[in-house]
């Protein structure tokens, strides 16, 4: 009999604390458990008491990396419990607030967190000494995405300007159309970007998912949509918790989600690219079809050309919405008074998958209790369900080559366990 | 020929939504500059290399919430040669410190599923409640160019410019209409600290102190301005209780919004 032990104390290249550990058994994988140890910060607690309007700017804290889907979700979901809705040129502003997010954070994960672990170097700045144009076309995509977070939302981390019902101030017609040249700009590079990584070598590993995201009968979805699965679900946004639910494990400081009554299934850009694929934008498909990614990835190693794909999609989508803008009148529609206790749910799509978060007000417009559940701890026992799959076929590498397939196969979901542990399942117990 | 000594860069991450070390991969047109005039021993979430310290600059983000991370702290502490506190976490506790107010006896009412899975200490608390911190940069999160100024500095040896006046003197500067006096909107910009760029007001709203206090804060002249502006005492204390909560001058600003019978 003989005991193996892969371990891994600090996941690198990933956003947060985790650590990983695989228990292999005489040829067969006994455990594998994907470890949070990133602190629980309690947001879900301290959003009791507080007042809804605040939300936005409270939550955007729980990430770093997507605060703009967690400002988004709160404010689709205070909407909801208000009775209210957002139409034109705000909702097409949140829209491109939302296509700044996600050029930023895929450019983000492809160039400095992803495709070093293709080209063989520990980082991207090493990966910048043999690979120079590259590396700077991936900090110029970046920067691209940042610069209209910047002009909508005030700065790139934790934007300033989302509040219930839009905005604070919505820029002019001639403050976005400035940003046309660069937005084209990043256009080019995201479909460089493609074309680059569909190059890359990708393991053969095919694994049978569940995924799940919204889906729209007209747009790729960010803000709204019913959600959908791969295996035929289809329900409102806020029956979200009649389908899933989260279970604690001992291993970690987040939950993990499930269907219920079945088993794991994955969020994020494959699952919204599956689901989503033909309400891609013209060039986005075009370029699939260039690259030869059909319309379904079943390969975790090839989300880095989907995440490509949908960076292009946000370049075209961005630039729909710049020509077609025409300010509104206001910037945000003034919510109308509570009336009485009122629950509001919403889901929209974060770079990483469905973020959703359900909140119960009581008035004047106080927060009585709030659950957020993260794309992330969504999928974590579905990238334990990669890793078992992937150990099992690749026993014969040694400790450091299977520990490094290991730490590949979690970074191909794009993992962010600063989200994953913000949302600890508290039940308040009063004497 | 000798090898011109490069400094060696630790960054390291506490209790925080990572945004504070973000900021280093978001200085696109500087991160390979920096990279070049650095050594990056320690970097979790942009290099799977490692190296052992000594540091001679540690970056710290987040704060302490757990008995192993306040060990940690120490051990950092004790391999760097200049510690630099990022963001409101680490300088001030962060919106994770609203663990360690009144809420705190509901706090420790709340219970897990599975509270003994769950290791975590009853409050947040800033790195220097643990350690001596030499360099302090605020900010929910922090500012991009004063990051860079800070890592200038160190390379050239000099002691870093952080301004520590107020919001409005970069208000003014920016040429922003004051909401406060023009508008009658809850502004925490006298007793904030500058750093922003003042983008609130720009954006026609109110500062809502991410920075933290100035230098000289008058933190309970604004709170009395904000109650004649309409903010009910519980309003007062939550707008001092969020980023920076533990800091001295807004802690002081909400226990006295406290007393007027506030319930937060």
């Amino acid at each position: 009999m003989t005991e193996r032990t892969i371990s891994v104390n600090y996941l690198a290249r990933v956003e947060g604390e985790g650590a990983l550990r695989v228990r292999i058994h005489d040829r067969s994988v006994e455990d594998v458990e994907l470890r949070i140890f990133e602190p629980p910060r309690f947001f879900e607690a301290f959003l009791r008491g507080r007042e809804y309007s605040e939300a936005p700017d409270i939550t955007a804290r729980i990430c770093g990396i997507c605060p703009v889907a967690y400002q988004m979700s709160s404010c689709h979901a205070m909407e909801r419990a208000l009775g209210m809705t957002v139409a034109g040129p705000i909702r097409e502003l949140r829209r491109l607030l939302y296509c700044g997010e996600w050029i930023e954070s895929h450019a983000l994960h492809i160039y400095l967190l992803h495709a070093p672990d293709f080209l063989g170097y520990p980082d991207a700045i090493r990966l910048a000494a043999d690979h120079p144009d590259a590396v700077k076309r991936g900090l110029e995509l970046k920067k691209a995405g940042n610069a209209l977070m910047r002009l909508l939302g005030g700065r790139e981390i934790h934007p300033i300007n989302v509040r219930v019902g839009g905005f604070y101030r919505c820029p002019t017609r001639d403050e976005l159309a400035g940003t046309r040249p660069m937005v084209e700009g990043a256009l080019r590079l995201a479909e460089e970007t493609a074309r680059f990584v569909a190059g890359f070598d990708f393991p053969d590993f095919e694994e049978s998912y569940e995924f799940v995201s919204l889906g729209h009968p007209t747009e790729y979805p960010m803000n709204e949509g019913d959600i959908v699965s791969s295996r035929g679900l289809r329900i409102p946004q806020d029956r979200f918790e009649d389908a899933f639910e989260e279970v604690q494990v001992r291993h970690s400081n987040a939950l993990q989600a499930v269907r219920k009554g079945g088993g794991s299934y994955l969020v994020g850009p494959m699952a919204r690219y599956a689901l989503n694929y033909e309400r891609l934008s013209a060039g986005a498909k075009a370029m699939a079809k260039e690259v030869g990614l059909p319309p379904v990835v079943s390969n975790p190693y090839r989300s880095i050309v989907v995440r490509a794909i949908e960076t292009i999609y946000a370049c075209e989508e961005a630039l729909r919405i710049i020509d077609e803008y025409r300010p509104p009148e206001r910037p945000w529609v003034p919510p109308p008074a509570l009336t009485g206790a009122k629950v509001g749910a919403a889901a929209t799509e974060a770079p990483r998958g469905l973020l959703f978060h359900r909140y119960r007000l009581e008035p004047p417009g106080r927060i009585v209790e709030a659950r957020i559940v993260a794309p992330t701890s969504q999928n974590q026992k579905r990238i334990e369900d990669d890793l078992r799959h992937l150990v099992s076929r690749s026993l014969d590498l040694d400790q450091q080559a299977l520990t490094f397939a290991c730490e590949r196969a979690i970074r191909n979901h794009d993992p962010c366990i600063s989200c994953a542990t913000h949302f600890l399942n508290l039940e308040l117990v009063r004497d | 020929m000798a090898v011109a000594h490069r400094p060696r860069l630790g960054v390291f991450k506490f209790a925080s939504c990572d945004g504070c070390q973000l900021t280093l991969l978001d200085c696109e047109d500087e991160l390979l500059a920096v990279a070049g005039a650095v050594e990056i021993a320690e970097f979790h979430e942009a290099t799977s290399a490692a190296l052992e310290g000594p540091y001679d600059v540690a970056l710290v983000e987040g704060s302490v919430t757990t008995e192993d991370d306040a060990q940690r702290i120490r051990e950092i502490r004790a391999q760097s040669r200049t510690l630099v506190t990022i963001g409101a976490c680490a300088t001030a506790g962060g919106i994770q410190a609203l663990r360690n107010f009144g809420d705190v006896e509901e706090f420790r009412r709340v219970v897990y599923a599975r509270p003994e899975y769950i290791h975590a200490l009853g409050t947040s608390t800033p790195i220097k409640d643990h350690v001596p911190v030499d360099v302090e940069l605020r900010g929910c999160p922090i500012d991009k160019q004063q990051l860079l100024e800070v890592i200038s500095a160190l390379l050239g040896r000099r002691a870093p410019n952080l301004p520590t006046e107020s919001v409005c003197i970069e208000c003014k500067r920016r040429g922003n209409v004051c909401v406060l006096v023009a508008h009658g909107t809850p502004c925490l910009g006298p007793v904030t600290q500058t750093g922003c760029g003042a983008i609130c007001p720009a954006f026609h709203r109110g500062c809502y102190g991410c920075f933290g206090p100035q230098d000289t804060p008058n933190a309970s002249s604004l709170a009395g301005k904000l109650g004649e502006l309409g903010m009910a005492p519980s309003a007062v204390v939550r707008v001092f209780r969020t980023f920076n909560a533990l800091a001295p001058a807004f802690r002081e600003a909400a226990d006295a919004a406290m007393k007027e019978g506030a319930t937060p």
